[in-house]
């Protein structure tokens, strides 16, 4: 029960220990010179990498424009004390505010597309930056730098002498790591994970995939901010080469040493990095050369970063037990069989350039029943689950779900109106347990347990339970056999209580023993009054489940009703098994 | 009017020369799915090379560049089992972060070679140019013009007309089948390699008379290089050439008619208006998943 209730003072007592510890290190610092400067930079680049920790481990996405969100952090503290005698701590916010606002128009004007997007925008603003820092003289004091940086006084407490101000950076460093480190096992932290691990699975699980990577960019943006700021006050100095593309580059380099799953891999990748060049000073001057070919040699020998190795290797402990945890019950916002349309789609057309994939499909879907979709391969089955899930733009025709028409609407918002899917390629979120994908699922917005972390947890061991999968809770989902994969992906599915399941091919792959547990499973879920659209190919499969069918044949709708009328028409007969050919009777 | 065609003919060659590097970034792109931070080294060491052979050895000019390039080819394939193949089968990001390992090590080794300051070298002509109308075209700009124009117009005829080049196309197109179709893909994405450092260097060594030699001119280029690899359309061939003269063309008004410390920013505020307004770039990329 403890390893799964929800524990808002989770890490407080690591953190107060770490902040006594911090405390103890800066008071032993030297309060000027070499060592000092060592542990001030560690101490304010980690606030920066712990940023990329969010933005590029938890999200996926690669910015390497971290040492200008540094920068803009650093000039705004300089500037606003030196020049505009403003209050470190104003200046500081005005900084972070202003590196949070650009990172999210940066980010709003790139997440949308593809991933290496984001990096080369980052590129170019990282390199336009360094240009203004340099140019634009009568704001920045250009390349000659800010210089005689004061150090703040915060109620009555003066930070002006070095190990004052180290303490300060090391313990704004402590909050951060707790905040991104809890951040990992926060909805929003699940939800950035599940964009990186898949991001079509995530918008059909409800989750705004766009808003999410700008959130976790902007995140980002705002600890670069911090760090920078920290740094300027920390080294009272500052000038232009010190934020340019090289140092983004190390920042990068840091996070990904550490390894960027988690912010002690941060830690520990500015330590190494921070401190290697130092060590490395015997080397004269090739020592840069040599940290070079070790960034090589890590990446090849250490994939998930130094902090990953040791984890992997150290959290051999058992797995927590989840059998205390009373389970939640689904939720069933279904009902009885009635007339009243769950779906309805009239004139559905998707074109491919010149191919008709879809072309005119009517289908309605009625409350509590299962409805079967079949039609050979290339009839666009595949297809039509993708329109009505928002994963492709309809070229002509409306879909109507629970009431609205939801044809213009992003996969997350249809999600969110009761519309859970799966997929004929399993997708789920392979960086995380069985359990962590369920709670994805149950934490949809608008589903009842949504904010409430220990229903969540509760409805997502129902869901387990309901296709037998909670032994593996806290398994890596990836490594279920295939057919647990699948079973994951259907709870996952129904822990969002949805009004509407579409299975796509969820036979596809498993093997006799699996198709009979899967046929079974779906009629309890027919018992349970759940609405459901199935596409396969298995004809016992939909025949044992199916109240409906529907038959497509290239992207038109050639039969539609009862099972046994549909079975017997010749049309569909003829698409399965071809024309009778004269000379083939014998 | 004369001044701006002055300026267009100063804007193409250098254009030509991030088209070039732009070529050999999409090439890896296609071949092997590598986005390369040390394209811009592959120039930086064609043009030390030539400083080696030409400057300090006193080897003829042309002979000079022939074994650089030569060399280069042979380290393009080095350079891809020390970055790309131990890490081919783990996504994007490890390559990228080994190539940009790769690059901070080149750097630093010619650095501690060579020390920090930039060495000049004669250019392939001793004559400093013709005069064509109101255009000066000096010598080295209509070098790299012309060779660049040469080494386009062979490089499309080996990837469309050649055994060689439909291999590299299938390659480039479907690893998977064209492995099953008999196709040597590690041989194919070696040759990749080995042609994307030949060209980067080859680009280095035509550039090298113009902006000098130095450890810091790899930097510039590659970013420049992969500006116009967006502005073209992300792993796009025409669009690489095309992307690469363009920005060249760009920078050089800007840096004329607007302002001469922000020359470097106009690439980079076409690229951001290119992602904005264009993403797809002049050429388009297929920007879809299926499900």
């Amino acid at each position: 029960m403890s390893a799964l209730a929800a524990r808002p003072w989770r890490g407080l007592p690591a953190a107060a220990l770490a902040t006594l510890a911090a405390l103890v290190v800066a008071w032993l610092a030297p309060a000027q010179g070499y060592y000092l400067n060592i542990l001030m930079q560690a101490s304010t680049y980690a606030i920066a990498v712990v940023g990329l920790v969010v933005v590029l481990g938890y999200c996926g996405q690669i910015s390497i424009a971290q040492a200008a969100f540094f920068g803009i952090g650093a000039y705004a503290v300089a500037i606003g004390t030196v020049d505009f005698g403003l209050n470190f701590f104003v200046a500081l916010a005005l900084g972070v505010a202003l590196a949070g606002v650009l990172g999210l128009l940066l980010g709003l004007g790139s997440l949308r597309l593809g991933g290496h997007y984001l990096a080369m925008v980052t590129i170019s603003f990282q390199q336009i930056l360094t240009l203004v820092l340099t140019n634009w003289i009568d704001l920045t004091h250009g390349p000659d730098g800010v210089r005689d940086i004061p150090r703040p006084t915060l109620l009555g407490v003066s930070f002006a002498g070095g190990n004052a101000f180290l303490a300060l950076c090391l313990v704004a460093l402590v909050l951060v790591t707790l905040a991104v480190w809890r951040l990992k096992s926060h909805r929003l932290g699940r939800a950035m994970q599940a964009v990186r691990d898949n991001d079509l699975a995530a918008g059909t699980c409800g989750i705004d995939v766009f808003g999410t990577k700008v959130i976790a960019f902007g995140l980002s943006a705002v600890l670069g901010g911090l760090g920078g700021g920290f740094f300027a006050v920390g080294f009272r100095y500052i000038s232009p080469d010190q934020f340019g593309f090289a140092e983004s580059i190390v920042l990068l380099t840091m996070a990904l040493l550490g390894g960027v799953q988690s912010p002690f891999g941060a830690l520990v990748g500015t330590g190494l990095l921070v401190v290697l060049p130092e060590w490395l000073r015997f080397l004269r001057q090739v020592y840069l050369a040599v940290y070079g070919a070790a960034v090589i040699l890590i990446m090849v020998f250490l994939p998930d970063g130094l902090w990953g190795f040791v984890s992997a290797r150290l959290s051999r402990r058992a797995l927590p037990d989840a059998t205390h945890v009373p389970p939640l019950p689904l939720l069933s916002q279904t009902g009885r069989e009635s007339a009243e349309l769950v779906l309805s789609v009239e004139g559905l057309a998707k074109y491919f350039g010149g191919l008709k994939a879809l072309d005119g499909v009517d289908l309605a879907v009625r409350r509590g029943t299962v409805h079967a979709l079949i039609g050979p391969n290339g009839s666009g089955k595949t297809t039509f689950i993708n329109v009505i899930t928002g994963l492709y733009r309809p070229t002509a025709g409306r879909i109507r779900f629970a009431g609205r028409d939801v044809t213009a609407l992003p996969p997350h918002r249809r999600n969110r109106a009761g519309l859970a899917r799966t997929f004929q390629n399993i997708r789920l979120f392979r960086g995380m347990t069985v359990l962590e994908n369920v709670m994805v699922g149950a934490e949809r917005a608008g589903n009842d347990v949504a904010g409430d972390p220990a229903a969540v947890v509760r409805r997502a061991l129902a869901a387990l339970d309901f296709v037998d999968q909670r032994g593996d809770a806290f398994r890596l989902v990836g490594t279920l056999s295939y057919g647990h994969q699948r079973y994951v992906e259907i709870a996952r599915a129904l822990a969002g209580s949805p009004a509407m399941l579409l299975l796509d091919e969820p036979a596809a792959g498993l093997n006799m023993t699996e198709k009979h547990a899967l046929g079974l499973l779906l009629r309890r879920l027919k018992g349970h009054g759940l609405t459901i659209l199935i596409v396969d190919h298995d004809m016992t499969l939909v025949e044992q489940v199916a109240d409906h069918i529907t038959v497509l044949n290239f992207g038109r709708r050639i039969a539609d009703g009862l099972p046994a009328e549909v079975l017997a028409n010749p049309d569909v007969i003829a698409a399965y098994l071809g024309e009778p050919r004269r000379h083939d009777a014998a | 009017m004369d001044v701006l065609l002055q300026l267009l003919f100063t804007g193409l060659g250098i254009g030509a020369i991030y088209a070039m590097v732009s070529l050999g970034f999409v090439l890896l792109i296609r071949a092997a799915g590598v986005v390369n931070f040390g394209q811009g080294e592959f120039s930086m060491l064609g043009a030390y090379l030539l400083v080696v052979f030409f400057n300090v050895l006193g080897l003829p000019y042309l002979l000079g560049m022939a074994l650089a390039i030569v060399i280069m080819a042979g380290f393009g394939v080095v350079f891809a089992y020390a970055t790309y193949w131990p890490l081919r089968f783990r996504g994007g990001l490890p390559v990228i972060i080994s190539t940009i390992g790769a690059s901070i090590f080149l750097e630093n080794m010619v650095l501690v070679l060579y020390g920090p300051s930039s060495v000049q070298i004669d250019g392939l002509f001793d004559a400093p140019g013709i005069q064509v109308g109101p255009v000066f075209m000096d010598s080295q700009y209509l070098s790299i013009l012309v060779i660049a124009a040469l080494l386009v117009t062979l490089q499309y005829f080996i990837f469309e007309k050649t055994l060689l080049g439909k291999k590299l196309q299938a390659t480039s197109q479907d690893k998977e089948m064209a492995s099953l179709l008999g196709i040597p893909v590690v041989t194919m994405v070696m040759i990749t390699f080995a042609y994307s450092a030949a060209m980067g260097g080859l680009a280095g060594m035509l550039v090298a008379p113009i902006l000098f030699v130095s450890v810091n001119m790899a930097g510039a280029i590659a970013l420049k290089a992969f500006a116009a690899n967006i502005i073209g359309g992300y792993g796009s061939i025409p669009g690489a050439i095309l992307g690469g003269l363009a920005l060249g063309v760009v920078e050089t008004l800007g840096a004329a008619y607007i302002s001469v410390p922000y020359k470097d920013a106009f690439a980079f505020l076409m690229l951001l208006l290119f992602l904005l307004v264009r993403p797809q770039g002049l050429f388009g990329e297929r920007i879809a998943e299926k499900a």
